[in-house]
């Protein structure tokens, strides 16, 4: 249920395991949702901190994105850029319940301005 | 508990007892098994139910890169053959020196000969309210890191009260995990112990950028929580919450056992040069011990220690002079070196450079022509150099001006050469940090047999925990052995060790099904891949079993996932296939309305002779494609590793030199060729008379008609190396220049490797191979024709027109739109 602390999406199976999918902020970037093979939600702004890319659009392995763009590897947890390359994304806090996925709208304003 | 029991039958060899299983404890026993591996019956204690492991590689396992088992020094094999008895998870509570025995917590009592003491150190616990609050922990072995992944787990915050090397390992293990991580340190700089300022304060400002608090000048007050931790609350009055409090201040040998035993303790166990304390039938060695005034808290000291500890148990004493240290490593993913006395002084000069454009910072500090400290951060090649030099007091007057570029620039000439940067090395110098491998070592190593990377990590260890000097160990296999060096197969990626060609032959030898069945059975040291596997795995099932495998998306680039071509700012362009070249008034104004209706902003002719529409947003392209579906074109497969284009020219129809049908015959092998997914992309041309004019010897497969037939040619690249085809026969008809190229196609679909084109695979297979199979051998030809158009059955649905009708919706529409301002708060868009 969507309340003033929490925006609710939808349902975690919406989000293809190993995949993603992206929420729209009107007047911002979006926001894209990620599933890991075991099951973990993240969200983090929809933008690598390289060459702003769409991160929802690339592969997803371990705990990681690789931008479509370059093959830079983002951490979904901490939206740091992994290895020799050096750069952060935001990220949006996330929980489940009952199913729905739920991101943090403040988060959502502050990623997304 | 974990004890490994051995049945002496009468053995009357001299009882070692060992108290301590961890890293200086067993290469004690290592270095004695090497001199003389009869002399003892050795039985090792430990306090931690586990087999020896590396504990300084703990940080690692926190930061989720490596396994226990990855850390794993000896496992429960090495003290099977070795006849050692382990008795871990029952600590030693008690030694009586006069009856020579031990004895542990559960009551167990064991006599020994000699007793050597390896009990390392503990964390330093401050002594504050609220230090014994569940959630309140240290940084020293296997348990403290489980409790660390289980409480990042739980997310939320974490205090790391330290910003030494350990604690900085710790705070960013958490925050790679997750956490949200302050760290509190006492000291006005990081690590104050191991760099200088200007370096403490570079690191600092580079984990703030990592999203990590660091708070210096700090003092813990006291701890708060009501049954667990809450917070930490500074001496200022700031509280900082936290869900997890990590003591990394400092360690203290661990000396409680052999002062309770009588024996003279100061800082710690106080040892001879033999490592013998002051009882003779008691070693100690480690941490734990005091040497001549100095105790030691790093790895390298341990490895000079029981070197000298076990010259004396032989009977060969050689004898412990102290040891130099020197700190290298990896903060954050920050390499950052130290070694010396760098707090400068009365007759120091210093030497610096910076570069702030590549974040390196380096300073090295000379008294009297001699180099007395080093600190590196940001680029620590030359710091084994530095410290060679260091320990040995090298005159530098000579190097001085040059000193500070590094080993290659100040020795001269070798400037871009890192061979001679290691040839120049004393034997002495050492190699691996983590293992106490000396250059010397290594080469006699190599000398004795092991001619690979993997060989030396095999058998004196060099390079085998954390890697970061395998391009030493490179070179001096490169150097020792020239060109007789054995690379190993080169892997597809990081998760496996397998090369292609390997992993191909085991998926058809296996009859293997699936992206996780290959994984499971190649054993994969990744959960599920990385992005150069996963499409490569995927390609090599889909190539193996036509309409059986079902394609995984989320293993394909995102270009071959939303079927168009994503540009830098993130919409896509979208290519029509337009049959050899060729089109129509009704596809060209579809091609117009398209532009026109959905605002692209630019539209293109291709070197593959197709239109390509630009700036089409991902939630347009299903529609875009309904109308261009509308006019009766397909997919252009632009997008894909897969057939691109057949280009031609207009031949003998228009044409006053045109020999054949060129553009004819193009239309019938794109119609052919369509939609088939490769290694690489593929590129066909037909020119229709040898003036050549649609450029067929720079495409993977090109057709160049002639008055008597058509002359075929393979593996040309217009790309960054231009290569020019390779003529490998000619035929008279139309229909067997198509064979012939469906055949190719097959061939370089089955035993090319994911994202090698056609040109670099003849490279390496040579175009008398190709010619043999496609050439020569007439059956072979058929039936790799054959098994293309078996393939091809499955592989000419236009994906375009399943997505325009819905398929995979998901792919296009965003899951939800969130209005900040307005009436609607949040719409959800289903699918």
């Amino acid at each position: 249920m969507t309340t003033a602390e929490w925006l609710d999406i939808g349902w975690v199976d919406q989000i293809p395991v190993r995949g993603s999918r992206t929420v729209q902020v009107e007047g911002g970037d979006d926001i894209a949702v990620f599933r890991t093979a075991e099951g973990k939600v993240f969200a983090l702004l929809d933008r690598c901190p390289h060459k702003h890319g769409r991160l929802s659009q690339g592969i997803v392995h371990g705990g990681a994105v690789a931008c479509p763009l370059h093959n830079w590897r983002i951490s979904l947890s901490t939206g740091e850029a992994l290895g020799d390359d050096k750069g952060c994304t935001p990220t949006v806090p996330v929980k489940i319940d009952g199913g729905r996925v739920l991101i943090c709208r403040a988060g959502t304003l502050k990623a997304a301005a | 508990m974990e004890h490994i029991h051995l049945t002496p039958e009468v053995d009357t060899r001299e009882h070692l007892v060992v108290i301590g299983n961890g890293m200086a404890g067993c290469r004690a026993v290592e270095e004695l098994l090497a001199r003389d591996p009869a002399r003892f019956r050795v039985t090792i204690f430990g306090a931690e139910p586990r087999v020896n492991y590396n504990r300084i590689m703990l940080s690692p396992v926190l930061a989720g890169e490596k396994s226990f088992d990855d850390i794993v020094i000896n496992g429960t094999e090495w003290y099977a053959a070795n006849g050692i008895a382990l008795i871990a998870g029952d600590p030693v509570a008690a030694i009586d020196r006069a009856a020579k025995t031990v004895t542990t917590r559960s009551g167990l009592t064991e006599s020994y000969d000699r007793l050597l003491i390896a009990t390392g150190s503990d964390p330093f616990i401050i002594p504050v309210p609220g230090k014994d609050l569940p959630g309140v922990i240290a940084f020293r072995d296997m348990d403290d890191v489980d409790t660390m992944l289980a409480a990042a787990d739980a997310g939320g915050d974490a205090v790391v009260i330290g910003g030494g090397l350990l604690g900085l390992e710790a705070a960013h293990g958490l925050s790679l995990r997750g956490m949200k991580v302050t760290v509190i340190h006492l000291m006005p700089t990081l690590m104050e112990r191991q760099l200088d300022e200007a370096a403490g304060w570079l690191l600092k400002q580079a984990l703030e950028a990592r999203g990590q608090t660091i708070l210096t000048g700090a003092d813990t007050a006291e701890i708060v929580g009501d049954g667990k931790v809450e917070g930490v609350k500074l001496k200022d009055g700031t509280l900082i919450p936290a869900s997890l409090v990590v003591m990394a201040v400092g360690i203290r040998p661990s000396t409680q056992l052999a002062r309770e035993a009588g024996l003279a303790v100061g800082r710690g166990i106080q040892v001879d040069d033999h490592m013998v304390t002051s009882d003779p039938a008691v070693l100690a060695v480690g941490e734990c011990v005091e040497h001549d005034g100095q105790v030691y808290g790093l790895v390298a000291p341990l490895w000079d220690m029981c070197r000298s500890l076990a010259d004396g148990l032989v009977e060969k004493p050689s004898g412990y002079r102290g040891s130099v240290t020197s700190t290298k490593l990896k903060v954050s993913g920050i390499d950052v070196f130290s070694a010396g006395d760098f707090s400068g002084g009365d007759g120091c000069e210093d030497i610096v450079l910076r570069d702030a454009s590549r974040g390196v910072y380096k300073r090295v500090i000379v008294r009297d022509n001699r180099i007395v400290g080093a600190v590196l951060y940001g680029d620590t090649a030359d710091g084994s150099w530095y410290f060679d030099l260091l320990k040995k007091q090298d005159d530098v007057s000579d190097l001085r001006d040059l000193l500070i570029f590094g080993q290659a620039f100040a020795s001269g000439g070798g400037a871009a050469d890192p061979k001679a940067a290691v040839a120049a090395l004393s034997d002495d110098a050492e190699i691996c940090g983590c293992n106490g491998v000396t250059k010397g070592q290594v080469v006699s190593c190599i000398a004795k047999g092991a001619h690979s990377l993997d060989a030396v990590r095999g058998t004196c260890k060099a390079s085998a925990s954390c890697g970061s000097c395998t391009g030493l160990v490179e070179n001096l296999l490169a150097l020792t052995l020239g060109d007789d060096v054995q690379s190993g197969p080169k892997t597809m990626c990081k998760c496996t060790s397998f090369g292609h060609d390997d992993v191909r032959r085991e998926i058809v030898a296996q009859a293997m099904r699936s992206i996780p069945e290959v994984m499971q059975k190649l054993h994969w040291t990744t959960p599920d891949g990385c992005s150069s596997c996963r499409p490569a795995l995927n390609y090599y099932l889909l190539c193996v079993l036509p309409g059986e495998y079902v394609d995984d998306q989320q293993s394909r680039f995102v270009n071959e996932r939303m079927h168009a071509n994503i540009q830098k700012d993130g919409t896509y362009s979208v290519v029509p296939r337009m049959w050899g070249g060729l089109t129509s008034p009704r596809e060209l104004r579809a091609i117009a309305d398209v532009v026109e209706k959905y605002d692209a902003p630019m539209i293109k002719v291709t070197g593959g002779q197709r239109l390509d529409i630009f700036g089409i947003k991902k939630e347009d392209l299903p529609a875009v494609w309904a109308d261009l579906n509308a006019a009766g074109m397909v997919s252009g497969h632009a997008y894909g590793k897969s057939l691109r284009t057949v280009k031609t020219c207009v031949g003998s129809e228009w044409c006053r030199f045109g020999t054949q049908d060129s553009t004819g015959l193009g239309v019938k092998v794109e119609r052919m060729s369509w939609g088939s997914w490769m290694p690489h992309k593929f590129k066909i041309a037909v020119s229709g008379c040898p003036r050549n004019c649609a450029e067929a010897t720079i495409k993977d497969f090109g057709i160049v008609c002639v008055d008597s037939g058509y002359e075929l040619h393979v593996g040309g690249n217009g790309g960054i190396h231009v290569r020019v085809t390779d003529l490998i026969c000619k035929v008279a008809t139309e229909q067997e220049a198509m064979d012939y190229c469906a055949a190719f196609i097959q061939l370089y679909r089955e035993e090319a490797r994911y994202l090698e084109r056609t040109a670099p695979w003849i490279e390496r297979v040579g175009v008398d191979y190709v010619k043999a199979r496609i050439v020569d051998d007439e059956s072979g030809r058929e039936a790799l024709r054959a098994r293309f158009l078996f393939s091809q059955s499955f592989s000419q649905d236009d994906p375009w027109a399943q997505r325009a009708e819905g398929a995979e919706a998901e792919h296009h529409a965003p899951m939800a739109r969130f209005i900040p301002q307005g009436r609607a708060f949040l719409e959800e868009i289903g699918a």
